[in-house]
């Protein structure tokens, strides 16, 4: 089954193009890597992906439905560059809240296994406000993962995390691909893209300049991509 | 159903997250009361004349002192990007809106009823006899102030100086309502209840309330996706 297919997506801030003729089709289970330099597109591309934002021009269809959609939003989980959660909530109060947004059945259970399996569960009645940074992070993960998303949309996930949290993230990412779970992830982190990716996407300057499965020289070479299809 | 659950997921969020840190609820009560005091120094508070503007006098303070509750409905969204993971979720944009309007309205229903006793004080005025139709009054009018202020709370939450655009966009909407809501209070305040002829006004305020409550669900997903 196709999770998302992109044709002919355009967005422009103003007079810049900021996406330019975007196509690709990404199956169910298969983990697409965004890969490009800063200002190249990838959180816009992202942002329409998850529905926050419309392209101006183009067909986009995620899970078989328009990205606005509310039963293709049920199916997302979504970790960007912000932490998304209330600093004067409790851990507790927070995972309830998005487990209720996302119709989860029994949104305390939900929210309680999910601060176990972050390690959160002593602190589930602090305030986020109270937590460290790794403990947000944690939180983050938590708050994207619990809904049990088909689709998992992650802006530089690694950027900034700690190493337990990575840890998390990347045994997370591996069973959500194990449950034929399909994830799109934009990162700078080529060594933990590689490992987790079955297919790359290069953006450049809002055009698409690769799209197919992982060159296998990138493996070795993270690199690689860049020197081949992007600018040196 | 789904939309009233919805609806009270966001409000109490919005509630639960108010009463923690009491921000706006004790400015905008603070603001209100400053003015009531302020104006009771202005004005002979015993003379025949404060009961014939009283309706004035409340409403003007209830809409400065809503604008700072309204101001943060959207606002409190901002740090994290807690707006971005309320609209990629799969609740409704009208369901998103209207629960934060309900809070926002149980927000200023709070200040208007903690500020008509320090008016009555204030000014030695009594509204006990006609406290029904005043709550019905304060109800109808908080709503369509609450809705529109809601909206533009949405619109103008990323501009650099919104707490300035936000009074200045929704006040120049809100005069029927608070035209109504002005004639209203005064009508209950100074006489014994609401003449025949002033009933217009009633009407004003619940067509002004439907009206504008439809427009915002209707535009709610554009106003949030731009």
């Amino acid at each position: 089954m196709t999770a998302v297919q992109a044709n002919n997506l355009w967005k422009y801030y103003g007079d810049y193009p900021a996406l330019r003729q975007i196509s690709f089709q990404l199956e169910t289970g298969q983990c697409l890597a965004l890969l490009g330099r800063n200002g190249a597109g990838k959180t816009t591309l992202l942002r329409i992906l998850a529905g926050l934002s419309r392209p101006q021009q183009g067909i986009l269809r995620v899970l078989g439905r328009e990205s606005r959609d509310p039963n293709s939003r049920a199916s997302i989980g979504i970790l960007g560059h912000g932490i998304a959660l209330y600093e004067e909530l409790s851990a507790l109060e927070n995972l309830k809240l998005f487990a209720s947004l996302y119709g989860v059945a029994d949104p305390e259970d939900r929210a309680r296994r999910w601060l176990e399996r972050t390690g959160l569960d002593t602190v589930s009645d602090s305030l986020v406000r109270e937590f460290s940074r790794g403990m947000r992070q944690r939180l983050a993960i938590a708050r994207a993962f619990l809904h049990e998303p088909v689709l998992l949309l992650l802006d530089e996930p690694f950027t900034s995390l700690d190493d337990r949290a990575i840890k998390l993230l990347q045994g997370l990412l591996g069973e959500a691909l194990a449950r034929r779970s399909t994830v799109i992830l934009s990162t700078h982190q080529l060594r933990e893209a590689m490992e987790l990716s079955t297919h790359v996407a290069l953006l450049h300057r809002g055009q698409l300049t690769f799209y197919g499965e992982r060159p296998a020289e990138m493996l070795s070479d993270p690199t690689w991509l860049y020197r081949t299809h992007g600018e040196s | 159903m789904k939309l009233l659950r919805e609806v009270c997921v966001v409000a109490g969020k919005d509630l639960r997250s108010e009463f923690r840190t009491k921000e706006c609820l004790n400015a905008a009560l603070s603001f209100a009361i400053v003015i009531l005091v302020l104006f009771s120094f202005a004005v002979d508070p015993s003379s025949e004349q404060i009961r014939e503007m009283s309706g004035g006098l409340l409403w003007l303070a209830f809409a400065f002192a809503g604008a700072l509750i309204l101001n943060q409905s959207f606002a409190r969204e901002l740090p994290n990007d807690c707006l971005d993971a309320l609209v990629a979720s799969p609740v409704s944009a009208a369901a998103l809106f209207l629960g934060k309007a309900a809070a926002n309205w149980l927000l200023l229903m709070i200040v208007e009823l903690v500020c008509l006793p320090v008016f009555g004080v204030l000014y030695n005025m009594s509204w006990l006899g006609q406290w029904p139709l005043l709550l019905l009054v304060f109800l109808l009018a908080s709503w369509g102030v609450t809705v529109i202020g809601t909206m533009f709370s949405a619109l103008t939450v990323n501009l650099r100086l919104r707490e300035l655009m936000l009074p200045t966009l929704i006040y120049p909407m809100m005069i029927p309502a608070l035209m109504a809501a002005m004639q209203l209070t005064t009508v209950l305040i100074a006489t014994s209840g609401v003449p025949p002829e002033d009933w217009i006004w009633v009407r004003l305020l619940v067509g002004f309330d439907i009206i504008f409550t439809s427009l915002a669900i209707a535009l709610a997903e554009v106003v949030l996706l731009g």
